[in-house]
């Protein structure tokens, strides 16, 4: 396919598009289909069947709408009434409401609230909107057209110029400049690179990749083949944990349908460049998430980190040049070829361009999946978006960036969201897991809940984090019973300083801060616990078991 | 210039501790010149005394009444020493921890005792469930590793705190030594 | 002027090096002593032990020296307060993993673990022991694997699978879990790919792999066989 083929397979399937006159969309990511989002498509389409309106109205699954704590949802289009908590049952009422021109009141979400309004988005700006498991769909909305535009009108070193400039930073947590990334792979002179798109999302609270998936597979596979005609790669690897299913179905589809098209594999869209993607299945280990693991898990080796250097960019897959970049980042790139990297650069701080999506959990009004430009403050995020703390109760504290961040207490809730900002506070962005607490969360067992999990995550290789997270979790857990001494707390920062910086890979490096975090701002909840107290109430006598 | 107050004393081990102390043969009426022996397993005190400048701790804390005894001396003593592994890493004694107090009683008194089968009675000291080093419970000032330690690293330790220094081990003596 | 000879410091001594030197082998040429585990000359590093991490001028981390290449104008530090506190807590924590009790060990006065301990001047561990209950699988006719002594430096499974060429250890399990195996978890003694050849009992630091039939403090290792086959291999 061509650009101008491409082009007009748009403008067709536009047209398409444009004969009916209403659509319904139907959210059938994850969270709404297993809120029973598929039997509500099946219904109205059925409704729609039998009352003979499917020239009038058509029903199109589509990815996440974003407010998941009010799913299954759906929205009709074009007027944009969006319905929460729809159930089977309440088919006729939607379809009557069309003929109507009224929403159905009782379903209707205001989309005037601050959670819709306040948001800004980019990754997203297909997810709700076009069909994940039609081509068409994604071509009809611009896709592949960044691709092809690279392809036929810029040259490699361009592509990344552009990707420069934008400011993108890595979107997996640690923040790497992805531009300079990519020119570090291109300036390689390996004859056979790779670029591998990290999807092993496995951060306790954390759903922001399974959702871009999920919603626009292809946007992920577009940004990989522009990145891979920018490194000069001709092989990509998407590895996507197992426990993603739909994800991996929808990912599945994406490339053979991107195939099929000629828009990946050999001599895309005529050109000489050539990129295969396939698809490679995490079985469920945090530490593939780290490069070098995951690299080791997709030669078919256990997944153990391995020091760096060498960069996966020098000594990568089989020892060859490789670009690893997280599935968000990948995301970006399409947009930002589209609208140019000083446009992207517009958006967000100082050091942190663009947007970034979080998943919004834990004690909060609207859970769910949000995009927000960089540099929005938390508090705007849990209390505006999020709609604050349900039940009355107080907010207690935020944790970012999963098992590896670190906890934020509400006198820095003014801090705007950026890499350097996040990290000053002892916490990170992360991935984009945002966990909100209320007064009720006792910090030391929050603490030992993340350290149970860095412990049973922690491959075993070195010594600091395979022996001292076990020590790490058995001393909160006496501090949580209540059946620690005075002493535990020096053993606990002298452990956490250990290894942080003597662990060989991030996991340990950063498996102390949810530690570390926590004796910094809530020392007070410590120093009860080994009294015997829990100021939060949660722990009951002699601690939670 | 007085003689320092000095005790030793035997919890949860071999007694090995103690007879590498006597290993220093001559060397004991050398140190009976600097040292006065207040309370041990080798004199007939009934009470641990009130103000003791130096106690060497052989063996591991096994039972309520090692810990309870270990507490008192610990709040008699002065320089606490942790004697030998088992006081410093509970060692032997501690092989029984990963099965557990029940296991071990049973493995020693029934499954392996041909006559007179049964745990033993309410009169001798109940066995805690794991063994612990002695610095588990109190603050240790000393560790002298070795299974046992060799005489004249005993001598050095109480050469060097009979004077008043504070003994530096490296290189003297290990764990296993 | 050779480009692949370079010149560094390490602890404050001028040392020269063939570019693909690393700074641990450059050290100990220059008789510098830095401690360590997983490493063997011989066989691939893994930087797994982290005992030889140093401080390098200019780099924010401290760095495996096992793995790391040596650099022009490189200034290194193999001892600091801060790297020796670090050294001695890692000891602590493997001390504290498994079940070590050296009085009773066969590899007692030769193990590599315990002698270090006495090096870096570790008196004790302060950290709370785990007591972990770990088999010894004593299947395999000549040879003994007891699980409590192992400090999973992965020595055996590196040189049987680099140097043997038989691949018979590896690991399995994750985190404190992980643990050394005979091919898919199956006794040392019915393994089918295991050739007998004892060089993962004489690489191995402590006393976990052992022969049969020694008693404590009698089983002393002979490694000087690994330095030649490697070289036999490479040079010939």
């Amino acid at each position: 396919m061509t650009l101008d083929e491409l082009q007009r397979a748009a403008a067709e399937e536009r047209a398409n598009q444009r004969k009916v006159a209403c659509h319904l969309h139907v959210c059938t990511a994850a969270s709404c289909l297993s809120a029973g989002g598929g039997q509500v498509k099946q219904a109205l389409e059925q409704e729609l069947a039998e009352r003979g309106m499917r020239s009038f109205c058509q029903v199109k699954g589509v990815g996440c709408m974003g407010l998941c704590s009010a799913g299954p949802l759906v929205a009709a289009q074009p007027e944009g009434f969006l319905y929460g908590h729809v159930t089977p049952e309440d088919a006729p009422d939607i379809t009557r409401s069309l003929v109507e021109g009224r929403p159905v009141r009782r379903l209707a979400v205001s989309t005037d609230l601050p959670f819709f309004r306040r948001q800004l988005k980019i990754v997203l700006e297909n997810a709700g909107r076009v069909d994940p498991e039609r081509l068409e769909d994604y071509i009809a909305a611009g896709g592949y057209a960044s691709l092809l535009r690279a392809l036929s009108e810029m040259t490699p070193q361009e592509v990344i110029r552009e990707v420069t400039v934008s400011g993108l930073r890595g979107r997996g947590g640690a923040g790497y400049p992805t531009g300079l990334k990519w020119s570090t792979v291109a300036k390689s002179p390996d004859a056979d690179k790779y670029v591998v798109c990290n999807a092993d999302e496995g951060d306790p609270g954390a759903f922001m990749d399974r959702a871009v998936l999920e919603s626009d597979p292809h946007r992920v596979l577009e940004g990989m083949a522009i990145a891979a005609y920018a490194t000069g790669a001709r092989h990509g690897y998407i590895y996507v944990r197992a426990e993603y299913p739909l994800a991996v179905a929808r990912l599945r589809t994406a490339i053979r349908q991107a195939e099929r098209a000629g828009l990946l594999g050999n001599r895309i869209a005529g050109t000489p460049f050539s990129f295969h993607v396939e698809v490679r299945l995490g079985a469920g280990a945090f530490v593939c998430g780290e490069e070098t693991a995951l690299m080791a898990s997709i030669e078919g080796r256990r997944g153990t980190p391995r020091p760096r250097p060498p960069y996966p960019a020098e000594a990568g897959l089989w020892g060859h040049s490789t670009l690893i970049n997280n599935v968000e980042t990948f995301a970006n790139v399409p947009v930002i070829l589209r609208e140019g990297g000083e446009w992207f650069a517009q958006i967000g701080t100082q050091t942190s361009k663009g947007t970034k999506v979080f998943a919004l959990a834990g004690r909060v009004l609207n859970t769910g999946l949000i995009e927000v430009p960089m540099g929005i403050s938390l508090r705007e995020i849990i209390f505006e978006i999020g709609g604050g703390v349900p039940e009355g109760r107080r907010f207690k504290a935020v944790q970012t960036g999963g098992p590896s961040g670190g906890c934020i207490p509400e006198q820095y809730l003014d801090t705007p969201v950026d890499y350097e900002s996040l990290a000053a506070l002892g916490s990170m962005m992360g991935s984009g897991g945002l966990i909100v607490m209320d007064e009720s969360t006792c910090m030391v067992d929050l603490a030992r809940f993340f350290l149970e999990f860095s412990k049973g995550e922690s491959c075993g290789k070195c010594v600091p984090c395979r022996v001292g997270t076990a020590h790490l979790y058995d001393l909160l857990d006496r501090i949580v019973r209540g059946e620690a001494n005075g002493g535990t707390l020096a053993v606990l920062e002298e452990l956490s300083d250990l290894l942080r910086h003597t662990s060989l890979c991030g996991l340990g490096q950063s498996a102390p801060n949810p530690v570390l975090s926590t004796l910094k701002y809530f020392r007070q909840e410590y120093e009860a616990h080994l009294e015997g107290r829990c100021l939060a109430g949660a722990c009951g006598k002699g601690g939670r078991a | 210039m007085s003689r320092l107050r000095l005790a030793t004393v035997w919890l949860d081990g071999c007694s090995g501790c103690h007879m590498s102390f006597l290993d220093m043969d001559e060397r004991l009426i050398e140190l009976a010149r600097k040292v006065e022996l207040v309370w041990s397993p080798f004199v007939d005190a009934k009470e641990f005394p009130e103000q003791t400048d130096v106690t060497l701790v052989e063996g591991a804390v096994g039972t309520a009444e090692d810990e309870e005894k270990i507490r008192r001396i610990r709040a008699r003593t002065r320089v606490l020493v942790a004697l030998g592994d088992c006081a410093v890493t509970a060692n032997v004694p501690a092989m029984r921890n990963p099965f557990g107090r029940q296991a071990a009683l049973s493995r020693a008194y029934e499954e392996n005792a041909t006559r007179s089968q049964g745990s033993p009675s309410s009169e001798i000291p109940v066995l805690q469930n794991r063994v612990r080093p002695v610095h588990e419970i109190v603050p240790v000032d000393v560790f002298v590793p070795g299974c046992p330690p060799s005489a004249h690293t005993i001598y050095y330790v109480l050469e060097e705190l009979a004077a008043g220094r504070m003994p530096d081990l490296s290189g003297r003596t290990r764990f296993g030594a | 002027m050779n480009a692949g000879i370079k010149t560094l410091k390490i602890d404050g001594r001028d040392v020269s090096a063939r570019a693909d030197q690393t700074i641990l082998e450059v050290a100990r040429e220059n008789g510098i002593f830095v401690p360590s585990l997983c490493y063997l000359e011989g066989l691939s590093p893994v930087g797994a032990c982290r005992l030889c991490l140093v401080e390098v001028k200019g780099a924010s981390r401290l760095l495996p020296s096992c793995v790391t290449r040596v650099e022009e104008g490189m200034e290194v530090t193999t001892r600091s307060e801060r790297l020796e506190r670090y050294r001695r807590m890692i000891l602590e924590l493997l001390f504290s993993e498994r079940n070590h009790i050296c009085s009773v060990c066969v590899s007692n006065g030769h193990c590599e673990l315990q002698s270090l301990a006495e090096k870096l001047l570790l008196t004790h561990v302060h950290f709370p022991y785990r007591y972990p209950r770990l088999p010894v699988d004593a299947s395999h006719p000549r040879f003994v694997a007891d699980h409590n002594r192992c400090i999973l430096c992965t020595r055996c499974v590196r040189v049987c699978d680099e140097i043997e060429g038989a691949h018979t250890w590896d690991v399995m399990g994750r985190g404190i879990e992980a643990r050394v195996i005979t091919d898919l978890n199956q006794p040392w003694g019915d393994s089918e790919s295991c050739t007998s050849c004892g060089k993962c009992v004489h690489v191995c630091p402590t006393g976990a792999l052992s022969e049969k039939g020694r008693s404590v403090a009698e089983m002393a290792k002979r490694r000087q066989f690994l330095p030649y086959l490697t070289m036999m291999r490479t040079q010939r």
